[in-house]
């Protein structure tokens, strides 16, 4: 998570359903090409399959039903993002789906802002902060909610 | 051994054996109080303890052990006698030692303090009341009568890079009576030739004291595999005469044939350190054994269950293609040996879980004010190193649970003919690919009255619902079910034999209760052998590949059209007059799409039910190395976890407990809304 005191950290940009999102560099492993994954019957929507990555099974999260985007097939831009976050102060390594992955750059943290409560099409916990990128507007997604 | 390894880590690891072998001991002496070989055992064990904690920097440790094994050491010298009371005080001083070992900041010394005063009173109550029996030890050497020794001694040159310090052995020395010390130093080489880290003096020492020879022997205790020492009784008029002078060192030299501190030293050189020695020393069991930290056995398993996979994946390109079928062969063969072989080392005896139980027992038995006796049988059947650390907690509850509930007290038991002592026995053996656990007792068995109507108070079961006694027995690992009229601070609440009913199904084990009233019940855990790797049977619903653990599975059938017609909304199976509820894995995964024409029916069971599941395609055995579903999908209960297949996919791995349970619910639902079939 951010550090007060950083003037700009390491984000991978990513764009989802036309908007752009930010994940902290250091919660990345690696960036896959979409592999065949297996659907989990009975889990819920926005973690409904698993797959294989080096030998380990991991879940994979969908953040387009979290933020209630509409459902979008694999287009030879989709790529397979491996985190590695803590949930329940446990490490857990987990694979979100992006539609297309831009760059690692640095971003600068005068330029965050905490998430307006209203006006947002999105539920607020699930963003850690909006930022400002070459004129545009990127989201900051608080993962820990958004998987919790 | 790693030798990066933190000192006090290996101090603790150490400890906590030498602190098992303690009370293991001290359980022994109170069954066979006259034991010397007992009373050695426990005396070096808290020798060990002390010595290593005061070279670790568990100064604390080693001062009190130091206090317990001088209070102790009066049981040696016969002094005192092993009775319960002194080792119910001494268990409690072994405890403390452990607390003060693993959590130093924690432990308040005043319960140190007391112990000792515990310890020094039962003492003084031994010396005033009658004569105890004499040790052997004190018997042949009488305490009171002073003996002059000679002795000679010399250290490998290694001694001092090895930790040991002569100075401190010397004190030792004195401390047991009159003692005059005179150094050699002719093995000294010039200045030049010096290593300034050899030891190359040697000494003669006359001692006095009223000790028997041994206590020359337990100063020496840690370096004598790294020393030469002669020790020989001297005449009561010789002491003089054979003070140890210059010239007197001298004499001894030339009359006494003792090599050369110059020369090579005659043992063999030990490479390692005190640690080895240590170990050695403590390996006085028949098998050597090897301590490896379990993270690395994790890891080696991790690189078999990846060559297990890569194997499948190369029978799959063998079967395809054609020629590297013999190499796929022999690479099986391989794999398979090295599982074996990599199961077998994290396989360790349950006997290790049954010796802490005895202390159990032993507690138990005091705190209730019942007799209790602990009988085990298989300690030596083996069983993965995780469960058996899983298992400790669950078989705690459950022998709780008897000695508690299923003994009565011994008034009752002599009423009703049964020896005043209650026995609760603890069995362990292999039954196929399974492990068998079970805790009996000679107790009163269960109420099946009692736990229907305490079920129905709590609201666990509908009144007068139809339950066999199984059925009903199966209630009491329900969470919050309890019978005891009265809670105790051990049992009552309602708390505990549910949680072993969780922590037994999550190591995919279950639970099996035979009772008779009056004369004792039998509860038995049943495990799988290992948690790593599983023999599985490959099945596939729509496109989706899933695997059953084999040992689960009972048969396949075909179910013919017929069959699934007729049986719409009525889900039962005919198996040899025996219906049998199934499950369509297709409607439960919510598979869209039609089914296959011939579907197909593997028949599990779990205990004595069964269900089927219905699959489009048996696709065939399969070594399925076991990898845990994440936290985020902790909720979805038909999956114990998941598997690689050799195309690198993931299939999910079918809970079979669960999916019974849920057959269960559905035979029950349609039982109540059908009449029963004949």
């Amino acid at each position: 998570m951010p550090n007060a005191e950083e003037s700009s950290r390491q984000v991978l940009m990513l764009g989802l359903a036309g908007e752009m999102f930010a994940l902290d560099a250091t919660q990345v492993r690696e960036i896959l090409d979409p592999i065949p994954v297996t659907r989990v019957p009975g889990a819920q929507s926005y973690v409904s399959s698993v797959l294989n990555v080096r030998g380990k099974v991991i879940p994979l999260a969908d953040l387009r039903v979290r933020f209630g985007m509409p459902p979008a097939s694999i287009t030879p831009d989709t790529r397979f993002i491996v985190l590695e976050i803590e949930l329940a102060d446990e490490p857990t390594t987990i694979g979100i789906v992006a539609d297309k992955v831009y760059e690692v750059t640095d971003l600068d943290t005068s330029t965050l802002q905490k998430a307006p409560p209203i006006g947002m099409r999105w539920r607020p916990e699930f963003i850690a902060a909006i930022a400002k990128w070459k004129d545009e507007f990127i989201i900051v997604p608080n993962m820990k909610q958004i998987l919790n | 051994m790693n030798e990066n390894a933190d000192p006090a880590e290996i101090f603790r690891q150490e400890s906590a054996e030498l602190l098992e072998q303690l009370e293991q001991a001290l359980l022994d002496l109170e069954q066979r109080p006259g034991d010397h070989d007992l009373i050695d055992t426990a005396f070096r064990a808290l020798h060990t303890i002390k010595g290593s904690g005061a070279m670790f920097g568990f100064e604390q440790v080693a001062a009190f052990t130091h206090e317990f094994e001088s209070a102790f050491d009066r049981v040696r010298k016969g002094e005192a006698a092993p009775d319960p009371e002194l080792i119910a005080v001494a268990l409690n001083a072994k405890d403390f030692i452990r607390s003060q070992i693993e959590r130093p900041e924690e432990t308040d010394a005043v319960i140190g303090v007391c112990i000792l005063a515990d310890l020094r009173k039962l003492f003084a109550e031994a010396q005033a009341g009658a004569p105890i029996e004499a040790s052997a030890e004190a018997a042949s050497e009488p305490a009171a009568k002073s003996t002059t020794w000679r002795l000679r001694f010399r250290f490998n040159k290694e001694v001092l890079v090895n930790g040991s310090n002569p100075l401190l052995l010397l004190d030792e020395l004195r401390g047991l009576g009159d003692c005059r010390v005179a150094v050699h130093c002719e093995s000294v080489p010039p200045l030049g030739e010096m290593e300034p880290d050899a030891c190359y003096l040697e000494w003669d020492v006359v001692l006095t004291m009223a000790h028997p020879r041994s206590a020359i022997d337990d100063v020496f205790m840690f370096v004598v595999d790294d020393m030469e020492l002669k020790v020989e009784a001297v005449e009561p008029g010789a002491a003089e005469a054979g003070a140890p002078t210059a010239e007197a060192a001298t004499a001894v030299e030339t009359a006494a044939p003792v090599p050369q501190a110059t020369a090579a030293p005659t043992h063999p050189d030990h490479p390692a350190g005190a640690a080895e020695t240590s170990a050695k020393r403590a390996g006085g069991m028949e098998t050597s054994t090897i301590r490896v930290p379990a993270e690395r056995l994790d890891e080696m398993m991790d690189r078999v269950g990846e060559l297990v996979i890569a194997q499948a994946r190369l029978t799959q390109l063998a079967a395809a293609g054609g020629g590297t079928k013999g190499v796929a062969e022999e690479i099986e063969r391989l794999t398979s040996a090295l599982r074996d072989a990599m199961m077998g080392i994290r396989m360790v005896p349950i006997g290790s879980l049954f010796g802490r139980f005895r202390r159990l027992v032993h507690d138990l038995s005091r705190d209730l004010g019942k007799e209790i006796d602990l009988t085990t049988a298989g300690e030596e059947t083996e069983l993965d190193k995780t469960m058996i650390e899983r298992l400790a907690d669950p078989l705690v509850h459950v022998i709780r649970n008897s000695a508690d509930h299923a003994l009565e007290d011994p008034a009752t038991r002599v009423a009703a003919g049964k020896p005043a002592a209650g026995n609760i026995n603890l069995v362990a053996r292999h039954a196929g690919a399974e492990v068998l656990i079970s805790v009996s007792d000679d107790g009163r068995g269960l109420d099946a009255q009692r736990i229907r109507a305490k079920a129905e108070e709590n609201g666990l079961i509908a009144a007068g619902a139809a339950l066999t006694d199984a059925e009903l027995f199966q209630l009491i690992f329900q969470p919050g079910f309890s019978t005891a009229k009265q809670v105790s601070a051990l049992s009552g609440r309602g708390v505990g034999l549910d949680v072993v009913k969780r922590t037994i199904e999550g190591m995919r084990g279950s639970i099996d209760i035979a009772t008779q009233p009056g004369k004792g019940t039998e509860i038995t855990l049943r495990l799988p052998l290992t948690l790593a790797i599983i023999e599985g049977l490959l099945v596939r619903v729509a496109e989706a590949r899933y695997a059953i653990p084999l040992t689960a599975v009972e048969e396949c059938v075909e179910i013919s059209e017929a069959d699934a017609t007729r049986s719409k909304g009525r889900s039962f199976l005919n198996i040899r007059g025996e219906l049998v509820p199934f499950l369509r894995l297709r409607e439960l995964f919510d598979e869209p799409g039609e089914p296959d024409a011939h579907q197909k029916v593997v028949i599990v069971a779990a205990a004595d039910t069964r269900v089927g599941l219905v699959v489009d395609q048996i696709i065939g055995s399969h070594q399925t190395v076991i990898k845990s579903l994440s936290k985020l999908h902790a909720d979805v209960p038909s999956f114990s976890g998941a598997t690689i297949l050799g195309d690198g996919a993931v299939a999910l791995i079918l809970d079979v407990p669960h999916l019974i349970a849920l057959g269960q619910v559905r035979e029950t639902r349609i039982q109540a809304k059908t009449p029963e079939p004949a």
